[in-house]
C-alpha cells in the first residue's frame, strides 16, 4: 500500500462515480422491487446506461459503446417484447413475488457482506491510477484477433446456435 | 479513484440481482434480474482491467456481453413457448417436467 497523492484523485471522476452509483443501485432495487413489469424493464434501462456510464469513467469507451447498443438497443426490446407477448394485463399485479420471497432478503445481505468484507480486506487502500488515454480499439482487437481468435470464433457460432434455437423454440408449428 | 469503490458497487448490484432471482415468480422479471448479475460482473472485469491496465479485462467483457445477449434471446423463447403451453409464465407453477 503506497501513500495517496493528490494527483491520483480525481475530484470530477469521483464525484461522477458515486452520483452514478447512487442513481444504479436506487433503480436495480426498484427493478427487483417494483410492481408493475414494464416499469421494471425501464429501471434496468436506467441500471444499464449506469454501467456505461460507468465503464466511461473507468476508461473502457468501446466496452460502453457495447453495453449501449447490445444491453440498451438490442435487449431491452427484447424484453419489451417479452414483457407485450406474454401478459395481457397493463399496470401493476401484485403476484410478481414468489410466497416465500423474503427469504431472499437475508440471502442477499449475507452475500452482499460477504463480499464487502473480502473486497475491502484485499483492496483497502489500493488506488486505479486513471490512465491518460481510454483503452484504444486496436488494443482491444490485437487481442480479440491474436491470442483470443478461436474463443471469438466459437463465441460467433454461440451467437448463431442461439438465434436458430431461439427461432426453432418460438416457432409455432 | 479506489479500487474498492469499483468492487463494491459490483457486489451490491450482483447482490440485488440474486435477490432478484429469488424473489421473483414472473420468469421475464428473474431474466432482468440475471441482466443485472451479468452486468456487476462486467463492471468488475473492467475494474480489474484497470488494475492492470491490460486490454484482457475488456475482451472478457466483451465476450459476457455477446453471451448474456443470447442468452436472452433463448431465455424469451422458451419463456415465451412456456407461456403459449401452459398460459402462465409463474415459475412456481413449473413444477411439471412434461410438455
Amino acid at each position: 500500500m503506497r501513500a495517496i497523492l493528490a494527483a491520483d484523485v480525481n475530484i470530477a471522476q469521483n464525484v461522477g462515480f458515486y452520483i452514478v452509483a447512487a442513481i444504479m443501485v436506487f433503480g436495480a432495487l426498484r427493478v427487483v422491487s417494483g410492481r408493475n413489469v414494464v416499469h421494471a424493464a425501464l429501471w434496468l434501462v436506467v441500471v444499464l446506461g449506469g454501467v456505461a456510464a460507468q465503464y466511461v469513467l473507468a476508461a473502457a469507451e468501446f466496452v460502453a459503446i457495447s453495453q449501449v447498443m447490445v444491453y440498451i438497443g438490442a435487449v431491452m426490446v427484447l424484453f419489451l417484447f417479452g414483457i407485450m407477448l406474454t401478459r395481457a394485463t397493463i399496470g401493476e399485479e401484485s403476484d410478481l413475488n414468489n410466497k416465500n420471497w423474503s427469504i431472499g432478503i437475508p440471502v442477499s445481505l449475507l452475500l452482499a457482506g460477504t463480499l464487502v468484507w473480502v473486497i475491502v480486506d484485499q483492496y483497502r487502500g489500493e488506488v486505479l491510477s486513471s490512465p491518460d488515454e481510454p483503452m484504444s480499439t486496436t488494443a482491444i482487437s490485437d487481442v480479440f484477433l491474436r491470442e483470443g481468435l478461436v474463443p471469438f470464433l466459437a463465441l460467433s457460432f454461440v451467437l448463431l446456435a442461439a438465434a436458430v434455437g431461439a427461432i426453432v423454440l418460438a416457432r409455432k408449428d | 479513484m479506489y479500487a474498492v469503490n469499483f468492487l463494491i458497487l459490483a457486489a451490491v448490484l450482483f447482490s440485488i440481482g440474486v435477490f432478484g432471482v429469488i424473489a421473483r415468480r414472473n420468469a421475464v422479471m428473474v431474466l432482468m434480474s440475471i441482466e443485472l448479475i451479468l452486468n456487476s460482473v462486467n463492471i468488475n472485469l473492467i475494474a480489474f482491467a484497470m488494475m492492470n491496465n491490460s486490454p484482457e479485462g475488456h475482451v472478457f467483457a466483451l465476450y459476457v456481453i455477446a453471451v448474456a445477449a443470447a442468452e436472452v434471446g433463448v431465455g424469451l423463447a422458451m419463456v415465451l413457448m412456456i407461456y403459449r403451453n401452459r398460459r402462465s409464465i409463474a415459475l412456481d407453477e413449473l413444477s411439471v417436467m412434461r410438455g
